[in-house]
């Protein structure tokens, strides 16, 4: 499939259909159709179109106050870009983390994966699950499941309300806290804090087991479907530890093609532009990273998040969750495991691994240590990579002698899966929608195949002055007055005013 | 013989001689709203906030004398709403970003902000360019936040005896500046140590590399708003009375 369906050789012939906005996902984005009078399927492109701007507003900003700002990027992982941040500046600054500072961190990081992978399968994508992609849209929605499955929604909401407790008692406040900073942690664990994550964790543990089974028994209940819907393959990518273990937190990178042989393993996170680069769009302000070493974006996409990293690791160094990944791998000879809606089983299974991590930390008594903070010989550079809830997460940054920030790089987990949700609404669009009338039902077939990826749409967006950008002035009638264009090196070109008009 | 009294929201308030209305309110635990003041410096009336109805006449309660049978107005709907107008506009002359501040949860514009209902913007931000001095080893400066209370000025001329701090331009275009020939405070004698460092109310002058070290929850106004803070800013004497 690949680019087949990019880019129509004559989109003024084609009739446009727009998703817009995309729903239950995070952010803003849109897909266009473009149709033929038959209604063939032409072209699928998936656009995001809001701009942040983060990269370049902290140049100048202190350091220390990066993991703090730039977690503003998003509200529901939050937790990840303030990790990668710190964990990045934690490098700049030559810094070997304490035993409590690593583990308080871990704790953190795995209070988020919980609620957020919680909050996207319970609230987000369910419903579809549940009641079946074109069900009656009143009822497709949270609400729903809520009527239909009061108990299934209500270990939902309570598994990401625990997740966002980890989170309050490691950073501060359930949102946008400050408990990593450069170099360590400002708190600990008390003891009253660690006695009351404890007191719920091992019915976390069940409750994030019975989800992994919930959507277990979904795939066996619409195999064929589930199977099929939206299936490709691709290269992957994602962290693993120094012995092939799952590790959401810190690793190397390891990098598989589609045919399943290593392209890169335990590579050096801090040289990851060694390895990986990025294209740009006109279409689109979210960038098209590839590895580097299959030449061009065209060859070198892959996709990364919780179907790569359960499929990609040698194992999960949690008994329950491990198992689960046995399951999964060997489910109808493995074909859940190539699956797009195996993201939503990966998905659960990692939410398993967090939930038993977390019970295996609140365990362990450097949670409670005094020894927050460490020092090192200072860098000029540090890069913070880590495996967020949608996928790896990649924070570089250039700190002067006066301790500003002049360079920033991010590459955020939906940045990586751009082309991978482009090939899945593709295929998708092929399998449900060529040749027929569209109904909302069909329609959200493509919306299902994204959210499939958790996409977080605001995340991807975070560059200002280097994407490319079309400003159209439309008459009354629809027609086009004005246009005005600016090519990814910043030069700008105004097309010609029709003659017809004044 | 009694002490002399004046009445502040019908309350009677006892004051020495040579008190303020505001540092006889402090006094008698009683919060006034503030910037610009610190009880270890002389009174500035720069601020505004703490202005009160006196006598029916509008007056700085920080320059104004305690005399006996003063009526003062200060807890009114009146004064409260001028006082959010007054913290309104300071919010949007600078560049005020509280989510990604190290100040906050110790800054007094924020603190007061939340004490007065000021909880969004209200005129339209002006976004100043006001880049930030990161010159020196130990203290970043950063300008976005400045209030123009001159308490750094004020610390830095009378205390620390450097005169690193000063204000320049007028109007809306007054600033802060560093009396350095090239403007950068890494080219002052200015340190971590003086008097100059430890004053500000907002988030200028920042000791380097460890912002956000407090916890949240463990910050200055995180326990209690700034009003139960009376006690700090009750009024000592100032050292030599500095003239």
């Amino acid at each position: 499939m690949a680019f087949a369906l990019e880019t129509a050789p004559h989109p003024e012939q084609l009739k446009r259909v727009a998703i817009d906005p995309l729903s239950r996902v995070e952010g803003h984005g849109k897909v266009t159709l473009l149709l033929d009078d038959d209604n063939r399927v032409q072209q699928v492109r998936l656009h995001i179109v809001e701009f942040r701007g983060f990269e370049k507003f902290i140049e100048g900003r202190p350091y220390w106050e990066v993991p703090v700002m730039v977690q503003r990027l998003c509200g529901i992982c939050p937790v990840s870009h303030h990790l990668a941040a710190a964990k990045a500046m934690d490098q700049m600054l030559g810094v070997t983390l304490t035993p409590t500072a690593e583990k308080i961190r871990r704790l953190m990081h795995y209070g988020q994966i919980l609620q957020s992978h919680a909050l996207h399968f319970f609230h987000l994508s369910s419903p579809d699950l549940l009641f079946g992609f074109d069900a009656d849209v009143a009822t497709r929605n949270v609400v729903g499941v809520i009527a239909a499955q009061p108990q299934t929604a209500k270990k939902g909401v309570l598994l990401r309300k625990y997740g966002q407790e980890v989170i309050r008692m490691t950073a501060g406040k359930r949102v946008h806290g400050t408990g990593a900073i450069p170099g360590g942690v400002n708190k600990s664990l008390t003891a009253e804090e660690r006695a009351a994550l404890l007191a719920e964790i091992y019915q976390i543990v069940a409750w994030s087991r019975e989800a992994v089974h919930l959507i277990k028994g979904l795939f066996e209940q619409h195999l064929e479907q589930f199977n099929a819907f939206g299936r490709f393959s691709a290269h992957t990518l994602g962290l693993v530890r120094a012995d092939g273990a799952m590790d959401l937190y810190h690793g190397g990178l390891r990098a598989r093609s589609s045919s399943g042989s290593t392209l890169f393993d335990h590579f050096d996170t801090g040289r990851y532009w060694e390895v990986i680069s990025e294209d740009v769009k006109s279409w689109s302000y979210m960038k098209f990273p590839f590895f580097k070493s299959l030449g061009n974006s065209a060859a070198g996409w892959y996709r990364v998040g919780p179907l790569t990293r359960v499929t990609q690791c040698d194992f999960i160094p949690t008994p329950l969750a491990d198992r689960e990944r046995q399951d999964f791998l060997a489910f109808d000879g493995g074909s859940a495991a190539g699956a797009t809606l195996g993201y939503h089983w990966a998905r659960m299974i990692e939410m398993l691994h967090a939930a038993e991590a977390i019970k295996d930390l609140l365990h362990d008594d450097d949670i409670v240590g005094t020894e927050l903070m460490a020092t090192g010989r200072r860098q000029e550079r540090g890069v913070g990579v880590i495996e967020a809830p949608r996928g790896t997460l990649i924070h570089h940054y250039r700190v002067d002698e006066n301790d500003q920030v002049i360079r920033a790089n991010l590459i955020v987990s939906t940045t990586h899966n751009n082309q991978a949700m482009n090939e899945a609404i593709r295929v998708v669009a092929l399998q449900y929608l060529d040749g027929k009338e569209l109904t909302e039902g069909l329609l959200n077939h493509i919306e299902v195949a994204i959210r499939a990826f958790d996409p977080c749409l605001s995340c991807a967006t975070h560059a200002l002055g280097q994407m490319p950008l079309e400003v159209e002035l439309l008459g009354a009638d629809g027609a086009a007055l004005d246009r005005v264009t600016r090519d990814m090196r910043g030069v700008c070109r105004r097309d010609a005013v029709p003659a017809s008009l004044p | 013989m009694s002490e002399p009294t004046f009445t502040l929201d019908g309350r009677e308030i006892p004051f020495a001689a040579g008190q303020s209305v505001m540092q006889a309110a402090l006094a008698a635990g009683v919060f006034v709203p503030h910037l610009c003041y610190h009880p270890e410096f002389r009174p500035h009336g720069s601020c505004k906030l703490c202005t009160m109805k006196i006598n029916g006449r509008h007056a700085t309660s920080c320059t104004t004398p305690a005399a006996a049978g003063l009526e003062v107005e200060s807890d009114t709907p009146e004064i409260q709403d001028k006082r959010r107008t007054l913290l309104q506009m300071l919010l949007v002359e600078g560049n005020h970003f509280c989510p990604s501040c190290e100040k906050s949860g110790e800054c007094k514009l924020q603190a007061l902000g939340y004490e007065l209902g000021v909880l969004t913007p209200h005129f339209n931000l002006l976004y100043p360019d006001r880049p930030v001095d990161a010159s020196h080893p130990d203290v970043l400066l950063d300008f976005n936040r400045c209030i123009l209370c001159e308490l750094c000025v004020r610390a830095s001329a009378e205390v620390d005896k450097k005169s690193v701090f000063a204000l320049a331009g007028r109007g809306i275009r007054k600033h802060l500046i560093v009396n350095a020939e090239s403007g950068k405070l890494g080219d002052t004698d200015f340190a971590l140590t003086d008097k100059a460092a430890q004053v500000c109310p907002v988030g200028v002058i920042l000791p380097k590399k460890c912002g956000f070290c407090v916890p949240i929850g463990q910050r200055r106004f995180d326990a209690a708003p700034i009003s139960q803070h009376v006690d700090e800013f009750k009024p000592v004497a100032i050292p030599g009375e500095r003239a």
